[in-house]
């Protein structure tokens, strides 16, 4: 009783807090402050033709760095905790068996699913997508590969040199940006280009091709962590 | 003028939809049934994005928020069941 | 109450009506598996609420292609929603997806010590 007292009063205070907050609100009519100069000046000094990539690769690309640290951060504790030990790493899962639509599909689907990540983010500047979003599509199809067949074994070798590879590739080519261009993570070391072509905005579909790579080797790793702790008994 | 009232009508539908099976999700007994209402409120949420003029959101959040996240409370599901039955 | 059916201030209700659902289920709850689906919950209303301040009525995607140079005499800082907190958003879900791994992870090996899941039962650590 006690117990339900003290949480209805946790939520109305929230719900007074949040009253106030929506009463207040007037929205905005125009763009103001630093959006102005990002939407201004955005497309002549990144030359990307999506906005939201140019914020998050080039003006604000150390928090993308960050992101990228606690994403690497957390994969490796989930190494750490999920590890079999020694005997349950020679079971076999025991299963009822996959059906033959799963593992018929699965051969034509996995191909055009990797394609379709690789697209959306080598194009992240020219329309929306991303780093981030092609690196989760490609996790998808590692996934529907392993459900097809539960006892696959995944490279770990490749999966660990891609990510290691990707994650000091992104550094090195922050540190060009500060001896070539203007500072860190800055694109303008390779020439801008045409507006709206593949190959424009500088360095930006190689950073976010990096990111994409890293971010799908790393959540691969964590669902097939997840799928080997299925063994231990 | 009309463009904007379709607008307003389809956020209100899918909105009040969100919060119901986000309700459903806390008051019901069986995990599954949980899990899967989370993935939904997680869907609605990304249509509710893409209503507001922001695609690279809304594909982000359909494929890790509603993809992996439920996928992963499976495998968690799958390791409980063996003890509980 | 015109001036109520603006899709900005309705985001802005569905987002603090998110967050108030996610703190209750996340404080009454008793399993811990939906203490975790609450946390979710949680997880989308805000950011639900970040993308919901940066709306701006009549205006497009932030991507500069044919049909934002046609809205308003080529001038893309009429036309275009702001930016920012889109990208925000953006690296919010990604960690908020870690953090829900992470969790999951530590409660299969609560699951695993003591073979329950209430967390009332686990009061090693009570003085």
């Amino acid at each position: 009783m006690i117990k339900n007292s003290l949480i209805a009063l946790v939520l109305a205070s929230f719900v007074f807090m949040f009253y106030h907050l929506y009463m207040s609100y007037e929205p905005k009519t125009e763009l103001s402050g630093i959006a102005a100069h990002y939407a201004e000046h955005g497309a002549a000094e990144v030359g990307a033709a999506n906005l939201v990539t140019a914020v998050v690769v080039t003006y604000r690309g150390f928090d993308t760095m960050g992101e990228v640290t606690i994403l690497f951060l957390t994969a490796s504790i989930i190494s750490f905790f999920l590890k079999l030990s020694k005997k349950d790493e020679d079971k076999v899962i025991v299963h009822r068996g996959t059906s033959e639509l799963l593992v018929t599909a699965s051969q034509i689907l996995i191909p055009i699913i990797f394609l379709f990540g690789v697209y959306v983010f080598i194009n992240g500047h020219l329309t929306p997508g991303g780093g981030f979003q092609g690196g989760a599509i490609i996790a998808s199809g590692v996934v529907l590969s392993i459900m097809a067949n539960p006892n696959r074994e995944i490279n770990h070798h490749a999966i660990l040199w891609i990510e290691s590879i990707s994650g000091i590739f992104f550094v090195i080519i922050g540190i060009l940006g500060i001896f070539l261009a203007g500072g860190f993570l800055d694109n303008r070391f390779i020439s801008l280009g045409e507006f709206g072509d593949l190959f424009s905005a500088g360095a930006i579909p190689i950073i976010y091709s990096l990111i994409g790579l890293k971010v799908g080797a790393e959540i691969s790793n964590i669902l097939n962590r997840y799928q080997k702790s299925q063994k231990e008994s | 003028m009309n463009n904007e009232l379709i607008y307003v009508i389809l956020a209100i539908g899918v909105g009040g939809l969100a919060i119901i099976m986000g309700i459903i999700a806390i008051l019901n007994e069986k995990l599954s049934v949980s899990v899967i209402a989370g993935g939904v409120v997680s869907l609605f949420a990304s249509i509710l994005f893409l209503l507001m003029a922001a695609p690279d959101v809304a594909m982000t959040e359909a494929a890790i928020g509603s993809g992996l996240s439920t996928l992963i409370f499976f495998y968690v599901l799958n390791k409980i069941k063996k003890y509980n039955d | 109450m015109m001036e109520y059916l603006n899709l900005g201030k309705i985001s802005l209700l569905i987002g603090f009506v998110l967050i108030l659902v996610g703190f209750w289920g996340l404080l009454s709850q008793k399993n811990i598996i939906k203490i975790i689906v609450s946390f979710t919950i949680l997880e989308t209303g805000i950011n639900i609420l970040i993308v919901a301040l940066g709306w701006i009525k009549g205006r497009t995607a932030p991507i500069i292609d044919d049909s934002v140079e046609q809205m308003a005499n080529h001038n893309v800082m009429n036309s275009i929603v702001d930016p920012v907190p889109q990208a925000l958003v953006l690296t919010a879900i990604v960690i908020g997806f870690g953090v829900t791994a992470l969790l999951l992870a530590y409660a299969m090996k609560l699951f695993r010590a003591k073979r329950t899941l209430e967390i009332n039962k686990f009061n090693d650590l009570k003085w």
